[in-house]
């Protein structure tokens, strides 16, 4: 086992796993802040490191078609993007899911126009979470290398076929260099051998994505909602099993300091991370919290969830998207799907806070921590989202 | 919906893996005007054969295959010699 420890940002890490994965076709446009992605594997093409085609596209609309042509045609496809860019891709979005085609895709968060801003949040691939794609959020360039490994793996089941969106935050992660362990090519192969179905045989001739009628649309819609439930029992099992080859693991959440905390942190992503620190110094003043980072976000591992949270009264929910229109952001909306019908559940706290690259700091976090405390201890918990930090 | 399959007695993905299968959807009752070929004026150009989206014109004997002809109107539009009338079919 060969193993490399390089600096790499997370966008060159995504770019290295999909390399390691040994791709046939990168059909990518570059978008910021996912750029680098596009840059780093047009040179490993052009360098004769990874024999693929690099489809120069002219669009992201024609970007993720290019990758449910190839990988229709049995091809290992990879794309990657950012906000415009996925928003452009929104119909082939669900071709790809509905035709069960297995292609990874590389998200570096970025909101959404108007106004035309370049910097993190997850409005765009919260817009994109009913699109029958697994998405994976990560918080560190490691996990995004990690992630894309264990993408191809998982996409390419036959308990699941269906394409893999890992996400990760604009510039805060997608331009931050840390050092990552990079394995060799040949280790990774031979964690992920191909396993990519040909569809498109001139033997066998068959049609994909077709004319449906009322008749069968629900039936072939359902596969997906069955497909999307196998997710969380085989990302355990493929984490596990690159846990074995490699030594890490990332299971479907991460926790933190969790074990006797009176009030629980729910956040995606960096914003996870920075909450680490908050927590250390919330702690050392005696104020019990802790985190929960939910790593796969959709489809939802609600019993992994509940497994987890139901044991906790209060939780405080930070959002780093809008559901415009909706009581709550897109997290704490999920997490309280997930304890429909329950009748015993915490309550929540809902934080909306770096909408358009805006920092979340240790500050921010330990103010709505201290803000989440004193509603809970008072009994006068703030029941409305909370938009943190605008200025009103 | 008696008598239709499963979701598990069907090909994942929205596949169809019987070549032609359209011809068993017959839409030719989609049609409110039909088309009729004069062949007194038709010259046997070919125009209507190769504009019809339904592949419902027979390129030898220009009959029109009625079980699948939407009344669409484009060979009548096509045809330089006004040899195919649009004509309204009640029922």
């Amino acid at each position: 086992m060969r193993v490399e420890r390089i600096p790499l940002s997370a966008n060159y890490a995504a770019a290295y796993a999909a390399k390691a994965c040994d791709i046939d076709v990168a059909a990518v446009y570059p978008i910021t802040p996912q750029v680098e992605v596009a840059e780093r594997l047009g040179q490993f093409v052009a360098d004769g490191e990874l024999e693929a085609e690099y489809i120069p596209v002219e669009s992201e609309h024609s970007a993720l078609s290019a990758c449910v042509g190839a990988s229709a045609a049995g091809a290992r496809a990879f794309t990657a993007t950012a906000s415009q860019g996925l928003a452009l891709m929104h119909e082939i979005l669900f071709i790809a899911s509905g035709a069960r085609l297995p292609i990874v895709m590389a998200l570096a968060n970025r909101t959404l126009s108007a106004p035309i801003n370049i910097h993190c949040d997850h409005s765009d691939s919260m817009a994109s979470r009913d699109c029958g794609w697994v998405q994976i959020y990560a918080s560190s360039g490691q996990e995004v290398y990690d992630s894309v490994i264990q993408a191809y793996k998982l996409a390419e089941n036959d308990k699941i076929l269906l394409p893999v969106m890992v996400c990760f935050d604009g510039y805060i992660l997608s331009h931050t260099y840390e050092p990552v362990l990079v394995n060799s090519d040949e280790d990774v192969h031979a964690f992920v051998p191909k396993n990519v179905k040909r569809l498109l045989d001139p033997d066998n001739p068959l049609s994909v994505g077709v004319f449906c009628m009322p008749d069968y649309e629900y039936e072939f819609k359902y596969q997906l909602v069955e497909a999307l439930s196998n997710v969380p029992e085989q990302l355990k099992k493929v984490d596990k099993a690159f846990k074995e080859s490699f030594g890490r693991s990332y299971d479907l959440y991460e926790t933190y300091r969790i074990d006797d905390a009176e009030v629980v942190m729910v956040a995606l992503g960096t914003t996870a991370s920075t909450a680490k620190a908050a927590i250390d110094d919330l702690r050392k003043e005696g104020e019990k919290v802790g985190l929960f980072r939910p790593r796969l976000f959709r489809p939802n591992p609600v019993d992994e969830w509940k497994d987890v949270l139901s044991k906790y009264d209060m939780l405080m929910v930070v959002d780093r998207a809008l559901s415009l229109g909706s009581v709550a952001g897109p997290l704490a909306l999920e997490l309280l799907g997930a304890f429909m019908n329950e009748k015993d559940r915490p309550q929540f706290t809902n934080f909306i806070a770096g909408i358009g690259g805006r920092d979340v700091t240790v500050d921010d976090i330990e103010q709505m921590f201290r803000k989440t405390i004193s509603g809970y201890r008072s009994g006068r918990i703030e029941r409305a989202c909370q938009y943190y930090g605008v200025r009103m | 919906m008696s008598g239709l399959k499963s979701y598990r007695e069907i090909p994942i993905g929205a596949k169809n893996v019987e070549p032609g299968s359209s011809i068993r959807n017959e839409t030719g009752s989609w049609r409110d005007f039909k088309p009729v070929v004069d062949m007194n004026k038709c010259i046997k150009c070919l125009m209507c054969f190769v504009s019809c989206p339904d592949a419902t014109i027979n390129p030898v004997t220009f009959g029109v295959d009625y079980v699948h002809c939407k009344g669409c109107g484009i060979c009548a539009q096509v045809c330089p010699v006004d040899a195919i009338k649009m004509v309204e079919e009640v029922t």
